[in-house]
This record gives C-alpha cells, sequence and structure tokens, in this order.
C-alpha cells in the first residue's frame, strides 16, 4: 500500500504491472537482440567456464553470466569468481597460469 | 527524369524554409495499428500550419488510408503506382489540400500490392520532390517487409511510432535494430496513446521506461485523446484546431522536427497533484 503522502504525491508503489511489463521487455528484448537460442547460449555459458577451469580454480556456485543491454549494444557479462587459492599458489597476473588442479571436474558442476 | 532544381528558387521563399531542400522523414512502427497513420497526417498537417511546405507519402500500397485520414479520399486520380509506372506525372498525383496549400498527399495504389514499388523508385521520387518542399513525410505499412524497406529507403530522419505496450516496444526494438543495420541515422521515438492516469497508477509504462527500454531518442508524448478518433472520423485531423492537447503534441513534434528545443509537455495535467490536494480537502472542480 503505497503511504498518504506518496498517494498526495500520485506516486504509487513499484509493484504496478507497468514494472512487470518493464522487467518482461527487458528479457525479451535481450534475446530478441543476440539472436542466439537458449540452448546456444547455455553451451557458450558452459564453454566460457571451461576455458576458465583450465587455467584457475573456479568457485562454480558462485558463477554469474549474464546478458546485459548497454544501450543498445548486448554484452555477456561474467563474474567468475576463483577458489581462495591455497598456500604457494601466487595469483600475481604476469605469471603465466600454473595447471589448475582438476579443471574438468570443477566445470562439469556447472552444465 | 528529375523536376528542374532552380523550379524552388523561382519562388520567394519565407526565412524558416529550407534552401537545401526538403528533409524526408518516414513515420514507422513495426506494429499496425498503434496510430503511425494519424501521427503522420497530425505531423504534416502542423508541420504545414507553421508555413512548412509538406508532401506526405501513403506508402501503404494495398491499404490506403492516409487519404481517409486527411479527408482527401474523394479527389484521388493517380496513385503512386501510376506515378512509377508512368502513367502519370508526378505532379498530377498529387493532391493539393484546400485549407493548407502548402499540404500534398501522394496517395498510394489501392488494388496493388507492395512489389509494384520498389526502394529505388521511393529514392527517386523523393529526390524529385525535394527542391520543392521543405518536409517529405513518408508513412510506412505495418511490418519489416518490402512495405518497410520502401518507405525507409529515401529516409533522412525515422520516426518510430510505439505505444506504452509490451508487444509494441518489442515491434520498435526490431525496427530500431533493422534501421542499424542498414546504417540509418538513429531514429526518433513517439510514445503513442499515453495515459498518464494509467501512469500514476504503475499500471502502464511510463515514457522514461520505454526510452530506457529501447535507448533512443523520444521526440513526442502524445497522450491518449478521444477527439483524435472524432478528427480522423470527419477526416479533419485534430493537428488542424488549437486547444487540444494531442494537437499541441502534434505541434510541437513538428517544431522539433524543424529544429527548435520545445520542452516536452507535463504529463500531469489531467490529475496534478493540486487537483489531487483540492479532492483530498473535498474540491471537486480541478
Amino acid at each position: 500500500m503505497p503511504s498518504l503522502i506518496d498517494r498526495m504525491l500520485g506516486r504509487t508503489s513499484k509493484t504496478g504491472t507497468g514494472s512487470k511489463a518493464k522487467e518482461r521487455l527487458q528479457f525479451i528484448l535481450i534475446h530478441d537482440r543476440i539472436n542466439l537460442p537458449p540452448e546456444r547460449l547455455e553451451a557458450m555459458k558452459a564453454e566460457i567456464l571451461q576455458v576458465i577451469s583450465k587455467y584457475v580454480s573456479v568457485d562454480s556456485s558462485n558463477v554469474d553470466i549474464a546478458l546485459q543491454n548497454r544501450e543498445r549494444t548486448p554484452a555477456i557479462v561474467a563474474e567468475i569468481p576463483f577458489n581462495k587459492t591455497v598456500e604457494g599458489d601466487d595469483p600475481d597476473e604476469d605469471e603465466p597460469p600454473k595447471p589448475p588442479k582438476s579443471p574438468l571436474k570443477d566445470a562439469e558442476k556447472k552444465p | 527524369m528529375g523536376v528542374n532544381g532552380g523550379a524552388a528558387g523561382t519562388r520567394p521563399q519565407p526565412p524558416k524554409k529550407s534552401a537545401t531542400g526538403a528533409k524526408v522523414v518516414t513515420v514507422t512502427s513495426g506494429k499496425g495499428g498503434v496510430g503511425k497513420t494519424t501521427t503522420a497526417a497530425n505531423i504534416g498537417v502542423a508541420l504545414a500550419r507553421l508555413d512548412q511546405r509538406v508532401v506526405l507519402i501513403d506508402a501503404d500500397i494495398g491499404l490506403r488510408n492516409l487519404d481517409i485520414i486527411m479527408g482527401l479520399e474523394n479527389r484521388i486520380v493517380y496513385d503512386l503506382v501510376d506515378v512509377v509506372e508512368g502513367r502519370c506525372k508526378l505532379r498530377q498525383a498529387m493532391i493539393k489540400h484546400k485549407q493548407l496549400p502548402e499540404l500534398y498527399l501522394i496517395p498510394a495504389a489501392q488494388t496493388r500490392d507492395k512489389t509494384a514499388v520498389s526502394p529505388a523508385d521511393m529514392v527517386k521520387i523523393a529526390d524529385q520532390l525535394r527542391p520543392e518542399f521543405d518536409f517529405i513525410l513518408i508513412d510506412c505499412p505495418a511490418g519489416i517487409e518490402r512495405g518497410f524497406r520502401n518507405a525507409v529507403a529515401p529516409a533522412d530522419e525515422v520516426l518510430i511510432v510505439t505505444n506504452p505496450e509490451v508487444s509494441a516496444v518489442r515491434d520498435a526494438d526490431r525496427i530500431i535494430g533493422l534501421l542499424e543495420a542498414e546504417g540509418k541515422n538513429a531514429p526518433h521515438l513517439i510514445l503513442n496513446r499515453v495515459k498518464t492516469e494509467m501512469i500514476r497508477k504503475g499500471e502502464m509504462l511510463s515514457p522514461e521506461d520505454v526510452t530506457d527500454i529501447l535507448a533512443i531518442k523520444l521526440i513526442g508524448i502524445v497522450p491518449e485523446d478521444e477527439s483524435v478518433v472524432s478528427a480522423s472520423n470527419s477526416g479533419t485531423p485534430l493537428a488542424f484546431l488549437d486547444g487540444s492537447r494531442a494537437g499541441t503534441a502534434y505541434r510541437n513534434i513538428a517544431l522539433r522536427l524543424m529544429g527548435e528545443n520545445v520542452p516536452f509537455m507535463q504529463l500531469e495535467d489531467n490529475s496534478g497533484f493540486l487537483k489531487r490536494i483540492q479532492r483530498l480537502f473535498g474540491g471537486q472542480n480541478g
């Protein structure tokens, strides 16, 4: 329920069907614009994870790979946290990646 | 065969008119029924009332309607396809409006289909008209096929009409994508049939929502106005009359097309803050 002040100012809560329309549209248009069927998109995400897992250990429970619109340009935005490095591992970017412990096992966790 | 480019120079020209030839503006939408033709007619009338030389072209071959909205349906002798197929001169297909002598209509053929005209034909016709007008307004058919490509081919500027509804906005997005792919200038948006009261209740996409989603610039917000229908009924587009809210919105679009910086109308007129306060304290008259 909007408060009295909100009603006086003509404001209503963001629960109307208008905001639902906006959310739905944003989702629909992102897929319209990239023109990639959902199953191909899922396959791409899995492959991205697999490649990254080859080099570092990925915290696969917190992976977030999603499509985003920046103005009219669709982009894939990925947040792929690594597992905390154990003693001796050096996270320095300049060094060549060390062989991961078990890359495929990690990649397979996330379809 | 081009019209002699010097023809425009033989007549006295008021200062505001274009010296370099007409701007070709195509009104499109993707989805049908959002008010494209009505919008084109009203912008044409509004521009002509602002002393611009305007020619409206109905590119909806097979489903012509602009003539009816303009109240010119009884004066059609030749149409766009007659011009393209050489049965008449371009001039002969141009119907002059009686009240606004600087406003012309080139009607679509009713018994043919979109393939009777090609994008190249449209470019050629627009180029012939350019020296004599300030604005060439093309009413595009719904859809993304041949008729759309015809209407957009000669456009310097594209106006996309949409309603604050999911399906209309989605189709507008598709059109924007197609225009981007064709390398056209960024189109402008006309949000038509906006219901202030519903937006206020959160039950309708607001102009901000729609521009957020589509990421193109607005050139007009036209409020839902029953007098638009009455005006179309009588073949006198609303923009002929002063005082209506939609009419003012069309005039503002015309001014913006002419390069003027006109602020957007307050959408709150119907149910503004003051009125609500009055209602709250028992006042009935807004």
